[in-house]
C-alpha cells in the first residue's frame, strides 16, 4: 500500500507566552515544527504500512528550512520525504497550495492512499485536504477517527461528525483527514533519526512540476489577506477570591449576579 | 445575478438551527447590497411547511434538491450538485456552516467553481462600491485577526461556526418562493456509500452547537467528580466539554476535547473548572461569549480570558453554585 501524506511546517504555539502587558502573542523565538495535527496522519501511516506494506511518501510545500519537518517524520518511520519549494508559491491561499499539492501527487506517482492533516495550527482552515481531493476527483473523507478495514480496493472508515460516526466505504484511491483519535503518535527512535540523517531529500521547483503559472503562490490565489489585526486576548474580567465558607458564598452571590446581569439565568 | 446564498443544512428531513443562523447573517449582507437572499438545501423527504420556515426566517428564495441518494451527506454528489448550481445561477456570495458538512463540502466546491473560500468568519461585511464581502476571521489560534477579500472572482465563499450569529426571530408575514430543482442523475458520484452509523457513546454531544459549555480539566481528579460538572451543565441545559489532559485521561471521549487538537466553541457561555488556559485550550474558546472560571490558582492563565473569574477550590465552590442555582430555579417559579 503507498500512502502519501502532505505535511505542513508551523511554528510551535506550545512554547508561546502571552505578553501580559498588551495581551498578544509573543512570537520572537519559536521555532517551527510539524503541524501536531499532522502527527495524527504520520502514525496513522505508518500503521497501515506496518499491517500491510509498501511505502510512506511525506512531502511539504515550503521553505528550503522545512526539510527539518520531512526529516523529522522519516525518523518516525515514513521511507521518503519531498520538499516542494519555488520563490513562486509564496503567498499561496487554501486553492492555489491544494493545486500545486495535488500536482506533486501525481507527480509522486502511483498512491492508493493520501492522508492529510485536519488542519495546519497556523491557517488553521482545514481546506487543503478537501481541495487535494478534489483536484485529484478521489474520494475524500474528512474528520476520519478510525480505519475499519483495507482491502486491496477499498477501505471503510469511520468519520466524526456532529451527532455521532458516520461509516464510509469507498474505493482506493482517497484521501483521508484524521482527527486525534485515529492515532496515538510515535516518537522517532534512534535508528530512524540516523537514517533521516543520510536520507536525501529531493527538491522540486514549478517547473520540475510543469505548473500552471497563473495557479500558484499569490497570483493564482482567489482570496487575499488586506488587513491584519492583533486582538487582545485578555478580556480583562471580575476576578473574585473565594476563601474560606463566607468567600464561597460571596463568590459564588457575586457569579449569581453577573450571570443574572448578562442574562444567562 | 447577484444574489446571496446560504446553505442550509438537514438530519432526517429537520433542518438543523445553523441553517437560521446563516440567515440572519445573509439578510444583513443581502439588505446592504439590495439584493435578495437564497436558501440551498439538500435532502430527502423535507416538507413544503419545513421549507416555509427558511422564509420565514429570512430567506426570499429557496431552493431545493430532493432525492434519496441526497438523504445523508456525501460531499462529492453534494459537490457536484452545488457546484452545478452555482454555475446555473451566479450567486454573488455563498455562506455555509463550519460543520463537519460544511468545512468538507465548501472547499471541495470551491476548486470545482474555481473561487476563494474564507473559512471560520467571524464577521461578514460588503464593501462599500466594489460590493465585495469583507471576511474577517482568527488565525493562529485566535492571535491575529485577517479581513479577506475575493476581488476577482464569483462566488465569494465563507464558513462561520455554528452559533456565532442567533436567529432571526419567525415572521410569518414574510413571503418567498420555493423552488425545487430536479436532481440531475450524472451528478450523482455513487463510490462513497455510507454503510453504517454509530452513535454508541450513551450522551454523544455536539459540543460545537452547544449554547452552554460546561468543561472540566486536570483540576477535577478523577472521572467521578465530573458528576459536579453535569449537575452545572444541566442548570443551563449545557454540555459537557474537558480540556485535552481530561480526555487523556480517559474522563471524557475525544468528541468533548476543547481546544488546537479538539473543538472550537463559540457557546453564549463558557464555564470551566480545574482548567490552565492552555494556549492551545484558548485556542478552542476565545469566540464564547462569556467565560467564567474557577481556578485555585491566581495566576492560572484562564482568568485572562474570563469574564467573570472565581479564585478557589472548586470542590467548594462548584457544590454551593449548583445549590444556590437549584434554589434561585425554586424563587423563579
Ligand atoms: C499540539 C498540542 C495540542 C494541544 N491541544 C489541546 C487541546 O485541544 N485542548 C487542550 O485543552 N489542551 C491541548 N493541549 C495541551 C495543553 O498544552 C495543556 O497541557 C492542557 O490544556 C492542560 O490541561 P488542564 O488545564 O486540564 O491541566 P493543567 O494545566 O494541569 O491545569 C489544571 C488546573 O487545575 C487547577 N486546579 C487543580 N485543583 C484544583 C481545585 N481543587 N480547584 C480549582 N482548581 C484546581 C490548577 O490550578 C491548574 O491550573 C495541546 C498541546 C499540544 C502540544
Ligand atoms: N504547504 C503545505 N504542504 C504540505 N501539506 C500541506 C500544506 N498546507 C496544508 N497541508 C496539508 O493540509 C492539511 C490542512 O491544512 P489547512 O487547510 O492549511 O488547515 C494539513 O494538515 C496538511 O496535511
Amino acid at each position: 500500500m503507498n500512502i502519501i501524506i502532505p505535511i505542513k511546517q508551523v511554528p510551535e504555539t506550545s512554547n508561546v507566552k502571552m505578553d501580559k502587558e498588551t495581551g498578544t502573542m509573543i512570537r520572537e523565538g519559536v521555532v517551527s515544527v510539524i503541524n501536531p495535527l499532522d502527527l495524527y496522519a504520520i502514525e496513522a501511516g505508518i500503521q497501515l504500512k506496518e499491517q500491510f506494506g509498501g511505502k510512506v511518501t511525506v512531502f511539504t510545500m515550503g521553505p528550503q528550512a522545512a526539510t527539518k519537518a520531512l526529516k523529522e517524520a522519516i525518523a518516525m518511520g515514513c521511507d521518503e520525504g519531498i520538499l516542494i519549494s519555488d520563490r513562486k508559491f509564496a503567498g499561496a491561499d487554501t486553492w492555489a497550495t491544494s493545486y500545486t499539492l495535488s500536482e506533486a501527487i501525481k507527480h509522486i506517482g502511483e498512491y492508493d492512499l493520501v492522508i492529510a492533516g485536519e488542519r495546519a495550527t497556523d491557517g488553521d482552515t482545514g481546506q487543503v485536504g478537501p481541495g487535494i481531493a478534489a483536484w485529484l476527483d478521489i474520494p475524500l473523507a474528512t474528520y476520519v477517527s478510525k480505519i475499519d478495514e483495507v482491502t486491496k480496493d477499498s477501505i471503510t472508515v469511520e468519520r466524526l461528525v456532529e451527532d455521532g460516526y458516520q461509516i464510509l466505504q469507498m474505493p482506493l484511491p482517497a484521501l483521508l483527514t484524521v482527527i486525534k483519535e485515529i492515532s496515538n503518535p510515535r516518537l522517532p527512535t534512534l535508528r530512524g533519526k540516523k537514517k533521516a540523517r543520510v536520507s536525501e531529500v529531493p527538491v522540486m521547483s514549478a517547473e520540475d512540476l510543469k505548473l500552471e503559472e497563473s495557479y500558484i503562490g499569490l497570483k493564482g490565489s482567489p482570496t487575499k489577506v488586506v488587513k491584519i489585526g492583533y486582538p487582545k486576548v485578555t478580556r480583562g474580567g471580575k476576578i473574585v477570591k473565594a476563601a474560606g465558607d463566607e468567600g464561597v458564598n460571596e463568590a459564588v452571590e457575586g457569579l449569581i449576579k453577573f450571570l443574572e446581569a448578562k442574562e444567562l439565568i | 445575478m447577484s444574489y446571496i446564498w446560504t446553505i442550509a443544512e438537514q438530519s432526517k428531513g429537520k433542518l438543523r438551527d445553523v441553517s437560521f443562523e446563516l440567515l440572519s447573517r445573509g439578510r444583513k449582507l443581502a439588505d446592504k447590497m439590495d439584493t435578495k437572499l437564497c436558501s440551498v438545501l439538500l435532502g430527502n423527504n423535507v416538507t413544503d411547511e419545513t421549507l416555509q420556515e427558511l422564509i420565514y426566517r429570512g430567506a426570499d428564495e429557496v431552493y431545493y434538491i430532493e432525492d434519496a441518494r441526497l438523504e445523508n451527506f456525501i460531499v462529492e454528489t453534494y459537490s457536484k450538485v452545488l457546484s452545478d448550481l452555482i454555475k446555473e445561477y451566479h450567486p454573488h456570495s455563498i455562506l455555509a456552516a463550519a460543520t463537519s458538512s460544511g468545512r468538507t463540502l465548501m472547499p471541495h466546491v470551491a476548486i470545482h467553481v474555481k473561487t476563494g473560500l474564507t473559512a471560520d468568519c467571524t464577521e461578514l461585511d460588503i464593501e462599500e462600491g466594489t460590493n465585495n464581502l469583507l471576511q474577517t476571521r482568527p488565525a493562529i489560534g485566535g492571535n491575529i485577526m485577517a479581513t479577506i477579500k475575493t476581488p476577482d472572482h464569483r462566488p465569494q465563499m465563507a464558513t462561520v461556526r455554528p452559533k456565532s450569529s442567533r436567529p432571526l426571530p419567525l415572521d410569518k408575514s414574510r413571503v418567498g418562493k420555493i423552488i425545487r430543482v430536479a436532481l440531475k442523475d450524472e451528478l450523482v458520484d455513487s463510490r462513497v456509500k455510507m454503510v453504517g452509523f454509530r452513535k454508541d457513546v450513551e450522551e454523544f454531544v455536539n459540543i460545537e452547537e452547544a449554547e452552554v459549555v460546561v468543561s472540566g480539566g486536570k483540576g477535577m481528579k478523577k472521572q467521578e467528580n465530573f458528576v459536579l460538572l453535569r449537575d452545572l451543565a444541566k442548570h443551563f441545559d449545557g454540555v459537557l466539554g474537558a480540556s485535552r489532559d481530561a480526555v487523556d485521561r480517559g474522563w471524557l471521549p475525544y468528541p468533548h476535547q476543547v481546544g488546537l487538537s479538539g473543538k472550537t466553541v463559540s457557546p453564549k457561555l463558557y464555564i470551566c473548572a480545574g482548567i490552565s488556559g492552555s494556549i492551545q485550550h484558548l485556542a478552542g474558546i476565545k469566540t464564547s461569549e462569556y467565560i467564567v472560571a474557577i481556578n485555585q490558582d491566581p495566576d492560572a492563565n484562564i482568568f485572562q480570558l474570563a469574564d467573570f473569574g472565581i479564585v478557589g477550590n472548586l470542590f467548594e465552590v462548584i457544590p454551593k453554585l449548583n445549590a444556590r442555582l437549584e434554589a434561585y430555579k425554586k424563587e423563579a417559579k
